[in-house]
């Protein structure tokens, strides 16, 4: 788009600058629409709501109510909670989050490029893999607190089982679709089989694996969630779990918002890494900018 | 630098030969399809020789048995006398479709194959950079492929090639993609590149204009499954520019004599390929110009072909 406006005689350029300028604040109306649409129905919603249980159409002992979760948080980050400081839940569901999905990222990685490599292994493992594949995963969380106790190791288990397979198949597609050509070429040029796979396969293939690291993320989080609702002394599962014990629903709540918060942050970092790492794509997904 | 490139090679052997080469390939419905039968080709070190073929005679797959990513079903593929039995460190191959690394930048792409080879990161650099001025892309080290129209992608991998110093290279229509202007400059860029270090060339064409304003010798293959038809020594002057050299009346002359000889398999191919599609085969006025119209037959294949032929490259079943 630059390029072609340099090239437009002077006259025409102030059109074109016209024309932009009219675009772009036409594109900043709109989202300014679209946002206060969003703001409005977020303070329907939750004015409704609380509305609705200050007059009793809910009953706020069992549905909760929004001043009682902004209550609930205020305590938590003030007060601490029964296991610690919220803080610390935090951190621990964290720790089991990242390491889980870590490592399940890596296994997944290394064994999706390996199985897609090398066939004669593909042959072997898979129908190990379609196995563990069918077995529901929270059964698995059962198993590893028999294994592991209560302690952090049995939430990472679970999430890097979870993350595992979720990375694992989209790497051993992405390198099943590698361009033969590349790989032909790289082989001709001289590459070792090793640099063939870490330098053609690896970056051709990272467009599938990274695509499967926003599940992954997910994934992670409710493996370590999941864990830790099952049985733990720590964590923001375990706080979900006290709370539905003792019938408090804002308790729940206010897990619930702290997760999305910290799974919105992820998200939001993954998606850097994937920009990062998936520069070189002549479309890139989010090509809003691209034509400015 | 083309005194180098001819020590190495041993003695009078030619630098590539195939003797009764057959290849046959597995097909996906179980069956066995013959590609090559009883192929001979020998190319002298230094010669530039030019393939030429009806779509899906095998000329594809015999660059890729003389590249060693491929073996024979029968026959025997040498070079410089010796057995192929890999890959070897001495050929070069440009593919029939774009395989440059979409991921790095020109500058990483050329320097690609002496880094392959072991070469310090430094050194590769210094010399993609002076590859990338040979052909004419100085300035656009920091783009990536996709940044560079078609021109210029085939001339990063001319250059992606040709940093390697084969003794051997192996082209597989490198220039098809490319429109007539364009493709005058890289192949008068190819020429002189080549006098540069003189390497032995297999160059597969469906452009029997470009085939002959190349080449030292045209070999014409027949319909698949493809065996030798002809062989045309190339008696042009060199150096040649490929815009003048189509006006030599030698030129018109072993034009239309290759033509006869490629008509016919052009004809059968075209009959086998596009019997669904009925489009009269127009046999061209011979040295009437830029004569392409063998290519829209040929055209439809040659675009699945590459994948398939590869799909065996990377995954020998
Ligand atoms: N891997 C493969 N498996 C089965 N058949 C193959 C394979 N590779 C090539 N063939 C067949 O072998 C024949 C020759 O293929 P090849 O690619 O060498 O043709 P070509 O002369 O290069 O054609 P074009 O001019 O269209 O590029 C074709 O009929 C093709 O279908
Ligand atoms: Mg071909």
């Amino acid at each position: 788009m630059t390029t072609t406006d340099t090239l437009i005689p002077s006259l025409d350029d102030q059109d074109a600058a016209e024309l932009m300028r009219a675009a772009r604040s036409g594109r900043r109306r709109r989202r300014l629409l679209i946002l206060s649409a969003q703001i409005a129905l977020v303070v329907l919603v939750i004015g409704g709501w609380q509305l609705a249980s200050a007059q009793g159409v809910l009953d706020s002992f069992t549905y909760g109510s929004p001043s009682g979760v902004l209550d609930q948080l205020k305590t938590w980050f003030t007060q601490g909670t029964s296991t610690g400081s919220i803080w610390h839940n935090i951190g621990v569901t964290m720790e089991e989050t990242v390491l889980g999905f870590l490592i399940g990222t890596l296994a997944g990685v290394v064994l999706g490029i390996a199985l897609g490599r090398i066939h004669a292994l593909a042959e072997v493992m898979a129908p190990f893999i379609k196995a563990g594949n069918s077995i529901p995963r929270v059964v698995l969380g059962s198993m590893f607190i028999i294994w592991f106790g209560l302690g952090p190791s049995g939430k990472v288990a679970l999430a890097v089982v979870l993350v595992f397979f979720s990375v694992f198949f989209n790497a051993f597609q992405g390198t099943r679709e590698v361009d033969r050509n590349l790989i032909a070429n790289a082989r001709i040029l001289g590459a070792s089989e090793w640099r063939v796979t870490s330098q053609v396969v690896l970056p051709s293939a990272m467009t599938w694996i990274v695509a499967s690291l926003h599940a992954a993320f997910g994934f992670a989080l409710i493996g370590a969630i999941v864990g830790e609702v099952l049985g733990a002394q720590a964590g923001l599962g375990q706080l979900i779990q006290q709370a539905q014990g003792n019938f408090n629903a804002n308790g729940v709540y206010a897990g619930i918002i702290i997760i999305a918060v910290l799974a919105l942050a992820a998200e939001f970092l993954i998606t850097r890494f994937e920009k990062r790492v998936l520069r070189w794509r002549p479309t890139q997904l989010s090509g809003d900018t691209a034509g400015l | 630098m083309a005194a180098q490139a001819n020590q190495t090679t041993t003695g009078t052997a030619p630098a590539i030969e195939l003797r009764t080469v057959t290849k046959r390939f597995r097909t996906p419905s179980g069956g066995v399809y013959t590609a090559l039968r009883d192929l001979d080709l020998t190319v002298a070190p230094g010669e530039f020789c030019a393939v030429v073929g009806p779509t899906g005679c095998g000329k594809s797959t015999t660059l890729s048995l003389v590249s060693g990513l491929e073996r024979a079903s029968r026959g025997e593929t040498l070079i410089h006398g010796e057995p192929v039995t890999g890959i070897d460190r001495r050929v070069g191959f440009m593919f029939q479709t774009d395989a440059v690394f979409p991921w790095k930048p020109v500058l990483d792409n050329v320097a690609a194959g002496p880094q392959f080879r072991g070469v310090g990161k430094r050194e590769a650099i210094e010399k993609a950079r002076d590859w990338l001025r040979r052909v004419g892309l100085s300035g656009f080290e920091d783009r990536l492929p996709h940044q560079l129209s078609g021109g210029m992608r085939k001339r990063v991998a001319l250059a992606q090639t040709l940093i390697n110093e084969p003794e051997i290279l192996l082209m597989d229509e490198p220039f098809s993609a490319l429109d007539v202007q364009t493709r005058q400059i890289v192949q008068d860029e190819l020429l002189s590149l080549w006098e540069l270090t003189r390497p032995a060339v297999v160059f597969v064409t469906h452009d029997l204009e470009e085939a002959i304003a190349l080449a030292d010798k045209v070999v014409v293959l027949t319909v698949g499954p493809g065996t030798v038809k002809d062989t045309f020594a190339i008696d042009l002057p060199r150096p040649r520019k490929v815009q003048d050299i189509r006006f030599h009346p030698r030129f018109v002359e072993l034009y239309e004599q290759i033509w006869t000889s490629l008509r016919d398999e052009v004809q059968l191919a075209y009959a086998r390929t596009a019997g669904e599609s009925p489009r009269p085969e127009q046999a061209p006025e011979p040295g009437s110009g830029p004569v392409r119209d063998h290519e829209p037959a040929v055209n439809e294949p040659r675009t699945n072909e590459a994948t398939r032929t590869n799909d065996t490259i990377g995954q020998p079943r």
